[in-house]
């Protein structure tokens, strides 16, 4: 009786301290989203704005409504350097993809315990440690027509010379490879990992209902690894649309402009040496931010649900 | 602390020799970025500003080096955000994007002095936009052909001057498994040149220039003469193969290793070469041979410059540094054979005793009446530059390709001028 009183002669509570509990989440996520409202999201809306625009990035912007997206346009029809850029990152999609596969052979075989296994892990992780930079100019050096690694190999069977970079059908594809290399290495380790909590008594039971090989991966284990499988591809579709340095320092996007995806075809125009077209590249990220929208739609969407299922 | 205190003592005694003529002495800070950032010209521009600043001791000049690549695209930023007061770039349209925003100081009233006026006037039209002048070049170097004397002589060859013989030449070289002509197509630039020259020979300084200036059509028949030429060579098989995947100095040891036989370029291309061995009796230059009689001999020869960025600090300090590079006595000095190796710009320097700026001199002065062309990639806007260089490149791998790709210029030709 004495405490109700008490409490009810004290002071009232001030806000703060009444929604406290309110507050507090907001108030940690406060600097976070201050950043990536200044420096993601407001930028994303500049774009859209400076992709109506005319503008060399020294002078005087002039606004000319769609006209840029009609440029890009005309340069899918035509089959020019939009349509070129689009395909390829398209085929850049398509085929990153493989290092998911990749990973996880790799990682199902080097889950073993012998000894040395760590040594052999790191060895095969090695690739994701260095940099795109250094990735991109060993296998330019592999690639090279005269004395690389891979047409010295070839010229041992008689096959060959193949001036993969030099050749437009081809550029594109040794490019992939090339980024391969480190996102298996990056696949291998998710799944290192994931592996790791499988569940020994459930392959027990697969194993005693006589589940071996090929059925005993796809119905027990892989089933387990299903968030190891969905970071893969997180990460492996980011890697593929990101894919700007490795053609920046391989090819440049040549030769004539085969190799060039749209992050890098949108630099061209907008920063690099000769590129002054500001609105134009602001129009190519306009594109881009749509394709990678379906992707991050996706993800959102997949992990909501994921979230509601538990 | 001894060299130094004798260094600063000598830099008085100059300074107050040259304190009693002077107009005003120079006073506050001077910062300069340089795009020369290979250790020799590097160093050469350090020597020469160290020179400036001695004859000014009471200005504090700062210097900034900005790896040459880098500065083509760092330019933009530190011109609008935070320019310095003087800054190296290239003439021409090259400039033009900076002139046009209003980011390069007027100079007209340095080319207004007779010290400049008479002596650079060679270039006045390279630093001429809208009629103005903005920018005073300090070094300049001949495009040419460079070729491998010994298999010259291997072969029973001579310097060829006509297009019948330079592919009478090439056929024999062809026919000894060698290819005529190095050359690394990866960044581009290098197909322009050959270009420039093809293009100039067949139809002219004044049509090259017309259509790095947007007023002919791509798909004009004189511009398919110009292809059918390059053809010519394209299917002796005159140049390396798979030069796409090189750079230019990637494409330098073909030539080192006899592979083949001479490389269109620019004299920057001798240092290089001789470091790698070849010696002045291996090495040896001469003109692009002519192929239309009837047109005028005109040569690439693309300048460097310096500019006073419109934002400066000081003004005053910079146009003094710009009448002293452009001096007859310090273009002498940094264009010599230990420093740049190229040429001066100013009529009253002397040219370096090296045979083949001597031969670049003599080229340029006396057998290059049509004119003198600074570069594709800066005598055209960089736009069509760079579509146009990506087209020539491509043309040199599929020739058959040509009625596309010039269909493809001529659209970005329609864009690209209005």
């Amino acid at each position: 009786m004495t405490a109700t009183t008490e409490l009810s002669q004290a002071e009232p509570e001030s806000w703060f301290h009444r929604n406290q509990q309110a507050i507090a989440p907001w108030l940690f996520l406060a600097p976070g989203i201050l950043f990536f409202l200044v420096y993601v999201i407001a930028p994303v809306f500049q774009s859209f704005n400076l992709s109506l625009y005319q503008w060399d990035g020294l002078g005087e912007a002039e606004y000319i409504g769609l006209r840029n997206y009609e440029d890009l346009y005309y340069e899918w029809v035509d089959r020019d350097a939009f349509y070129v850029s689009l395909k390829n990152n398209l085929i850049w999609l398509v085929l990153y993809l493989l290092a998911i596969p990749a990973g996880l052979f790799i990682a199902l075989l080097l889950n073993q315990t012998i000894w040395g296994i760590r040594l052999y892990k790191s060895l095969f992780f090695f690739p994701f440690v260095i940099s795109q930079v250094v990735v991109g100019l060993v296998f330019t050096w592999f690639y090279d027509p005269t004395f690389g690694l891979l047409n010295q190999f070839l010229g041992l069977f008689g096959a060959g010379p193949i001036n993969v970079l030099g050749n437009e059908n081809l550029v594109t594809y040794g490019i992939i490879l090339a980024g391969l290399w480190p996102q298996t290495a990056y696949c291998m380790i998710l799944y290192l990992t994931g592996l790791n909590a499988v569940d020994p008594e459930q392959i027990e039971a697969g194993r005693l209902d006589g589940a071996k090989g090929a059925r005993m991966l796809w119905y027990i284990v892989l089933p387990q690894l299903r968030p190891a499988t969905f970071i893969a591809f997180v990460v492996t579709i980011i890697g593929a649309l990101r894919s700007f340095d490795l053609i920046s320092v391989m090819t440049q996007g040549g030769p004539f402009g085969s190799s060039r995806v749209l992050a890098y075809y949108m630099f061209e125009v907008a920063l690099s040496e000769y590129g002054f077209r500001m609105g134009y590249g602001a129009a190519i990220a306009v594109v881009l931010f749509m394709i990678m929208m379906c992707f991050i739609v996706y993800f959102l969407w997949s992990m909501y649900s994921e979230e509601k299922g538990h | 602390m001894h060299s130094i205190l004798k260094r600063t003592a000598a830099a008085v005694a100059v300074g107050l020799a040259f304190a009693v003529p002077a107009k005003a002495e120079l006073t506050g800070d001077l910062t300069i970025f340089l795009d020369t950032s290979n250790p020799a010209p590097r160093a050469t521009m350090e020597e020469m500003i160290g020179r400036f600043g001695e004859k000014n001791p009471d200005l504090n000049i700062e210097i900034t080096v900005i790896d040459r690549e880098a500065y083509k695209t760092q330019i933009r930023n530190f011109l609008t955000a935070n320019a310095p007061d003087v800054a190296t770039w290239y003439a021409a349209n090259r400039m033009r994007p900076y002139v046009e925003a209003g980011l390069f100081e007027d100079v007209s009233d340095l080319w207004a002095e007779p010290e400049i006026a008479d002596n650079l006037a060679s270039t006045k039209g390279a630093m001429t936009i809208d009629g103005k002048q903005w920018g005073v070049p300090y070094t300049y170097y001949q495009w040419g052909v460079y070729y491998r004397k010994d298999i010259f002589e291997e072969l029973g060859l001579s310097e060829p001057t006509t297009w019948e013989e330079e592919k009478a030449n090439c056929a024999k070289i062809v026919e000894s498994g060698r290819a005529c002509y190095t050359i690394g197509t990866k960044f581009l630039w290098t197909a322009g040149g050959w270009f420039d020259y093809l293009n100039m020979r067949t139809n002219g300084f004044d049509f090259h220039m017309d259509l790095a200036g947007g007023k002919v059509s791509w798909e004009d028949d004189r511009v398919k003469q110009t292809f059918a030429n390059w053809k010519e060579l394209i299917d002796m098989g005159a140049f390396i193969d798979n030069h796409q995947t090189y750079s230019w100095q990637e494409a330098l040891p073909f030539m080192v290793n006899g592979e083949a036989a001479a490389y269109l370029m620019g004299n920057f291309a001798v240092a290089p070469l001789r470091d790698s061995g070849l010696t002045d009796d291996q090495l040896d230059f001469y003109q692009f041979v002519k192929i239309n009689p009837d047109v005028a001999l005109s040569e690439d020869a693309p300048t460097d410059t310096f500019h006073i960025p419109s934002a400066a600090k000081n003004k005053e300090a910079a146009r003094a540094f710009l009448r002293f590079a452009a001096s007859p006595e310090e273009q002498t000095i940094i264009n010599n054979g230990k420093n740049l190796g190229q040429l001066p710009v100013n009529a009253q320097s002397s040219v370096d005793d090296d045979k083949f700026l001597q031969q670049g001199f003599e080229m340029l002065s006396s057998n290059s009446t049509g004119g003198v062309a600074q570069f594709w990639d800066r005598d055209a806007p960089a736009e069509m530059a760079k579509v146009s260089m990506e087209g020539f490149q491509e043309f040199m791998i599929k020739p058959d390709n040509l009625d596309r790709i010039l269909s493809k210029l001529e659209r970005a030709r329609k864009r690209i001028y209005k």
